[in-house]
């Protein structure tokens, strides 16, 4: 269960050379700057623009040009999620939803459970015109799940909303992520976005797919721009081991290691995926003696490069795990850090992503 | 009042507005939706065809159509085989003038809608599975419902006040093709002032009920104009 897709496309000044995997059960984020194609290309896997080349999701082609195989929009099984939401103005959202379900013959049990999941069950009779922008969004995912797609496109959905109702919207696009089955694809511009809901990343830069891989793996990649943004981070996968009532902390086992982090809401036993920020870890040659640091983590360089002017990255591997580390040019020199060494991570703070 | 002759021209302006704004509505929407949403050359000259009626004067519009539709005119020529005489001076030449007449005034403002509605909501339909036909009666058709209601609106009260065209290919035979702005125009001539002051007076009413009525019922539908 994958899609997969290879376009070429020109539009007036504007070249696209994309490829794109995007496996089932996983989140792939397109991820780029305005203008750098990453809708085009959603577009294109949507057959709302016609590009050359060849296109097909779980073996079954929906364009390919060698035998002039062309699947229109509406006979792809796809769900597509635009940034503007695209709600019919002259329904409401029931009619919106029943749209879906009409095409699809969605039976009522889905319709339930997609209801629920995004919390529209007090929507429903409203005017889609007297929505807020969160809402519209809320049941333009809702009504795309309900056309039964096997494949669901997400085009930036919460760039045009204000942060508010992007903080209300994350947790039901988290909850959409870990229970549907199906390939999905996520166009966005936020490093944010792309670190609470990308399981694999395909970068993307002036219309051509530059790298692709996993969210770990792409963000710690020095040789990418990711790695050499302001709030480079790296995602580290811990299992919480229990929590200290009295000291308000969370325990979180990192293979071997223990972190201490400030008491999260769940049970032992569960993953969870921390980032955490290249400015926010420090680097000692000797163990730290007493420190208000909580977690000192000891660690191997496995590549050091030069960042912005005065500034070094630092990757790391910590057991099997990997941490980006961005140090002073001065530190550099003081401690002459190479590939190999042992060093100690100081981390000064982690987030939930 | 009101005599015989008077009520049938009244009914048969209003019979030939119905039949023809319902011809109007089924030509004119999907040449509406075509100037919309395609991009080809010529463009320009299909739309400035559509919207002669508009600048022309209706004397010119009616003898070229006499002239097409009469006795000797290239449809008679066609329809000689079977056993077909033109349509100058019938009621159906009258639908035919009024069709053409009307065009631009049903397909402007239904174009217009469909313009504003544009690909975007469209697109949307097509990701849930609608197929084109589809999408044109269950969206653009919906969304462009003011625009639809303005230009029939538009349709049936130009046609209803028609003269030029009518006096040029329908004639004056009453009961046939003699329509109420030309029965207004006999009783002017015969100096019968009384009866024109009545006919007059109801058409001017009646067109302002059906304009107001549209406009009050327009701000209630979807079109975002």
């Amino acid at each position: 269960m994958s899609l997969e897709a290879c376009f070429h496309h020109t539009q007036g000044s504007f070249v696209l050379n994309a490829e794109l995997h995007a496996p089932a059960r996983a989140v792939t984020v397109l991820f780029g700057h305005s203008g750098c194609g990453k809708s085009t290309l959603l577009h294109c896997l949507a057959g709302l623009e016609r590009a050359t080349g060849e296109c097909r999701l779980n073996g079954t082609w929906w364009q390919h040009d060698g035998r002039k195989l062309f699947v229109p929009p509406h006979k792809r099984r796809l769900g597509l999620v635009f940034q503007d939401a695209r709600l019919f103005e002259h329904l409401s959202v029931a009619g919106n939803l029943r749209y879906a379900t009409r095409r699809s013959r969605a039976g009522a049990a889905e319709w339930n459970a997609v209801v629920e999941l995004l919390g529209l069950g007090s929507l429903l009779r409203r005017a889609a015109p007297t929505l807020s922008g969160g809402e519209r969004q809320r049941v333009a995912i809702a009504r795309s799940l309900l056309a039964r797609p096997e494949v669901l496109l997400l085009d930036e959905p919460l760039a045009s909303l204000d942060a508010a109702s992007k903080a209300a919207i994350l947790p039901y696009l988290e909850r959409l992520t870990t229970e549907l089955a199906m390939p999905m694809v996520y166009v966005t511009h936020s490093a944010d976005e792309l670190i609470r809901l990308g399981d694999q990343v395909i970068l993307m830069e002036a219309g051509r797919t530059l790298a692709a891989g996993s969210l770990e793996t792409m963000l710690s990649r020095l040789d990418l721009p990711l790695a050499h943004r302001e709030d480079a981070s790296a995602v580290v996968v811990v299992q919480v081991q229990g929590w200290d009532e009295a000291l308000h902390l969370s325990i979180l086992r990192l293979g071997m290691l223990e972190l201490r982090v400030p008491q999260v809401r769940s049970r032992a036993g569960q993953r969870l995926r921390l980032r955490v920020q290249a400015r926010d870890v420090s680097l000692t040659l000797d163990p730290p003696g007493r420190t208000s640091i909580l977690n000192v983590l000891p660690a191997q360089v496995l590549e050091t490069v030069a960042d912005s002017p005065g500034q070094h990255l630092v990757r790391l591997q910590v057991e099997d795990q990997i941490l980006l580390s961005r140090i002073s040019e001065f530190s550099q020199r003081h401690l002459c850090l190479q590939a190999g060494m042992a060093v100690f991570a100081q981390v000064k703070s982690v987030a939930l992503a | 009042m009101i005599d015989q002759a008077d009520f049938s021209a009244a009914v048969l302006t209003f019979e030939l507005a119905a039949i023809s704004t319902a011809i109007l509505l089924v030509l004119g929407t999907p040449l509406a939706w075509w100037l919309a949403h395609a991009r080809f050359r010529g463009k320009a000259v299909v739309e400035a065809i559509v919207g002669l009626p508009l600048v022309l004067p209706p004397t010119v519009l009616g003898f070229y159509l006499l002239v097409a539709l009469g006795r000797n005119g290239p449809i008679a020529w066609l329809l000689e085989p079977f056993g077909g005489a033109g349509f100058a001076f019938t009621f159906q030449g009258l639908v035919i003038g009024s069709v053409i007449y009307s065009l631009p005034f049903v397909v402007q403002p239904a174009q217009d809608a469909f313009a504003l509605i544009g690909h975007r909501p469209l697109q949307a339909a097509a990701t849930l599975r609608a197929a084109p036909l589809d999408r044109f009666f269950t969206i653009a058709i919906p969304q462009a419902t003011r625009g639809l209601v303005t230009g029939a609106t538009l349709g049936f009260a130009h046609t209803v006040g028609e003269f030029g065209v009518v006096l040029m290919i329908g004639g004056n035979i009453p009961g046939e093709t003699q329509v109420l702005s030309i029965a207004i125009y006999n009783h002017v001539e015969a100096l019968e002032y009384g009866r024109a002051h009545i006919l007059s007076g109801a058409l001017l009413l009646f067109s302002f009920a059906l304009l107001f009525l549209v406009y009050a019922i327009n701000r209630r539908l979807p079109g975002r104009l």
